[in-house]
């Protein structure tokens, strides 16, 4: 039938085989993607993409510059509407034309510029555009700081002295804690975090990891974006590697090591890319 | 407000746990580590205040008198009223060339409205002050919505396009104006808003309630907070705080009523002050502005409608020139054809940058308008005192107090982005 993606490297050809199960994980898609296809005039970013958020997961999405993981995220987020394709949400079928589409069913996006406001407080930016208001135009200052303590003493956020400090003396992990609370405060069922270390120094990549995980374990699905290996084995249950606007594969974490996902990021030699339900195992 | 996070053998919820009342001594020390840090907040400005005071008082001994502390506070009304405005709009980032003409077509449009030229249609019957005051600010806040909306629009930099208004407005009051140059406003409510004064009674009691209002706000702040379990300040210290402001409060008004009270104006700029604010501080709008100033992406990202603020911002601004322009009229008791020149825009700009508005966007008070143009107004009446000092010499000095301003701003910020004030 189809030549295989790994063709080339057959010694890889059972790691990526093992996809929808046998792997140990739990199965829940929350986001099923399936063959998503996006241009931009005659450049084709996405080509017959799949792709899948699971429930309690963290799903990273990496490939090299240009690979299409910006084009599927803000997909994904309803900023570019995709082509064609099918998408499911909790196993509906649902379409992501606009921001609001996506918000509106629990997709939040952490985008790497955080786009927070520095000179407005932890409480003002997190509930930036959705303020409780009460009586004389007032906004409800109190339950607004009460939430937002919340929500960050539960993602075991400790660094931060108090919420009524400018964001402009927040360091970059707190900053970044601070985009992902915002986030997961909205019940959103799933985060998209793009390059979210990419600007940490060790100790507060650590945090935010740390973060991304509890994320997850809090039962939300979480795709990270990352161009750091290290950073997405530390936390990825599942690896989609994307080459060229095509899914080269879906890899397991625990399954597979840092080489095996170079080579799938950037190895060529092969002759078309279908999507991996089409191969055979 | 914030207070030492104690990392080891926190409980599972460190933010709540640090929300405990605080005691007076910590509370002094997080305001000393925060000053030391670079956030002073207005002690520059109540210092500098003190040093005008001296300087011109040695120099003059008739500076500090009853009779010249309620003439600066008639004096500074317009400017303060302007700079209100501005202070909106350098919050947001923005500049406004034509706040000072857009207040003198306000002014000039209330005296024409109370007592139309010959020249003018028939038809045009002169209004009493109740419609005249009205009609003129709904015409300046309509220059406003044209002004942000060409901005907004067809995304111009706001300063060239309120500097073609600064040239346009300027214009059309020569035009409105007419051939005789001046206009003698007669109309005797008018007058009074910058020629009455409160009987001392009267004055001892708006004192009082205005005093007694930040007080019921703090404390009832503060008790709802505790309900909630968020920190407060301690009782104390707002009580030192509202003490302090009562002593202020009637020291000015003891001293206005040794010579003809406390001026109608002088409660007029409070209250504005107090709904400005409010609409500042603790309204979704007042937020928006801040957000759209400090971060325009982030505003956007956020799903507010940046350039309906943008516009909104505009027009609050030409609706305070515009009762500032009223103001002046008021205080000369006539429009001409130089109404709205002269320093008229410097000076409500630099008010509001003195009073420690960034002009960078995002920071700022709406109070700084009020000690800006107090500042202004004391070096304007304390030059003015001294014998043989050219209105030159005003200038100079004004802008070497903008000038000092600003670098103390930019030596605080500097600090402060050091010192990651938390």
């Amino acid at each position: 039938m189809w030549g295989h993606p790994l063709g080339a490297f057959p010694h890889l050809y059972y790691k990526f085989a093992n996809f929808f199960g046998e792997d140990g994980l739990q199965e829940k898609p929350l986001l099923e993607i399936k063959g998503v296809s996006k241009s931009f005039g005659a450049v084709e970013a996405l080509s017959k993409v799949d792709f899948r958020a699971n429930v309690g997961e963290v799903m990273a999405l990496v490939g090299d510059n240009g690979a299409g993981k910006s084009t599927l995220i803000k997909g994904i987020a309803g900023i570019y509407p995709f082509d064609s394709g099918e998408i499911y949400f909790d196993g509906k079928r649902v379409n992501l034309h606009s921001p609001r589409e996506s918000a509106h069913l629990g997709i939040e996006v952490v985008y790497q510029d955080l786009a927070l406001a520095d000179n407005l407080d932890v409480v003002a930016n997190m509930f930036l555009g959705r303020e409780r208001v009460g009586s004389f135009f007032a906004m409800d200052e109190l339950s607004m700081e009460k939430a937002c303590i919340e929500t960050l003493s539960s993602l075991s956020v400790t660094t931060l002295r108090s919420v009524r400090t400018p964001v402009a003396g927040l360091s970059g992990g707190q900053r970044q804690a601070i985009a992902v609370a915002k986030a997961v405060m909205w019940n959103s069922k799933l985060v998209i975090l793009d390059e979210p270390t990419a600007a940490l120094g060790v100790a507060q990549t650590r945090q935010v990891l740390d973060l991304v995980r509890r994320l997850a374990d809090r039962g939300l699905a979480v795709v990270l974006i990352s161009h750091n290996l290290h950073d997405v084995f530390e936390v990825a249950d599942r690896i989609t590697v994307l080459r060229l606007g095509r899914n080269v594969g879906e890899l397991v974490a625990k399954d597979t090591t840092q080489e095996l996902v170079v080579h799938a990021i950037t190895a060529g030699k092969m002759k078309t890319v279908p999507g991996m339900k089409e191969t055979e195992v | 407000m914030s207070t030492i996070q104690n990392d080891t053998g926190a409980p599972q919820n460190p933010l709540l746990a640090s929300q405990a009342p605080q005691s007076v001594s910590d509370y002094l020390r997080g305001s000393l580590r925060r000053i030391r840090g670079g956030d002073i907040g207005a002690l520059p400005i109540i210092i500098g205040l003190i040093i005008i005071a001296i300087i011109f008082q040695s120099a003059n001994s008739n500076y500090l008198t009853p009779r010249n502390l309620v003439n600066l506070i008639v004096q500074m009304a317009a400017v303060t009223s302007i700079a209100y405005g501005v202070v909106f709009i350098l919050i947001l980032g923005e500049i406004d060339l034509s706040v000072s003409f857009v207040s003198a077509v306000g002014g000039v449009g209330m005296a024409l409205l109370l007592q139309p030229p010959p020249t003018w249609p028939a038809w045009i019957q002169a209004v009493p002050w109740f419609v005249a005051i009205p009609l003129a600010l709904l015409l300046v806040t309509i220059i406003g919505f044209v002004q942000g909306k060409i901005i907004t629009y067809f995304q111009l930099p706001a300063f060239v396009v309120t500097l073609a208004g600064f040239l346009v407005w300027s214009g059309v009051v020569l035009i409105m104006v007419g051939g005789a140059g001046t206009v003698i406003i007669q109309d005797k409510t008018v007058l009074g808003i910058a020629n009455s004064f409160l009987p001392p009674i009267l004055g001892w009691i708006v004192g009082a309630i205005f005093v007694a209002a930040v007080a019921a706000t703090q404390i009832l702040e503060m008790r709802t907070r505790q309900s909630k379990g968020l920190s407060t300040r301690p009782l104390p210290i707002i009580l030192g705080q509202v003490v302090g402001l009562a002593i202020v409060i009637g020291i000015a008004v003891y001293i206005s009523n040794l010579d003809r009270g406390v001026p109608f104006v002088g409660v007029l700029i409070l209250i504005m002050l107090g709904i400005l604010d409010y609409v500042a501080t603790r309204t979704r709008f007042g937020r928006y502005v801040y957000a759209v100033g400090g971060n325009k992406e982030a505003a956007r990202r956020a799903g507010i409608n940046v350039e309906r603020i943008r516009v909104f911002v505009f027009m609050l601004a030409s609706f305070m020139a515009g009762v500032g322009g009223i103001v002046l009229a008021s205080r000369l008791r006539s429009v001409a054809t130089n109404t709205g020149g002269g320093d008229l825009l410097l000076n409500s700009i630099a008010a509001a940058v003195i009073g420690g508005t960034s002009l960078f966007g995002g920071r700022g008070k709406v109070s700084s308008a009020v000690l800006g143009a107090l500042i202004i107004a004391s070096v304007d009446s304390g030059m003015g005192l001294l014998p043989n000092v050219s209105a030159g010499a005003k200038f100079v000095v004004t802008g070497l107090v903008l000038l000092v301003a600003v670098v103390v701003d930019a030596i605080s910020r500097r600090s402060q982005q050091q010192s990651g004030i938390r």
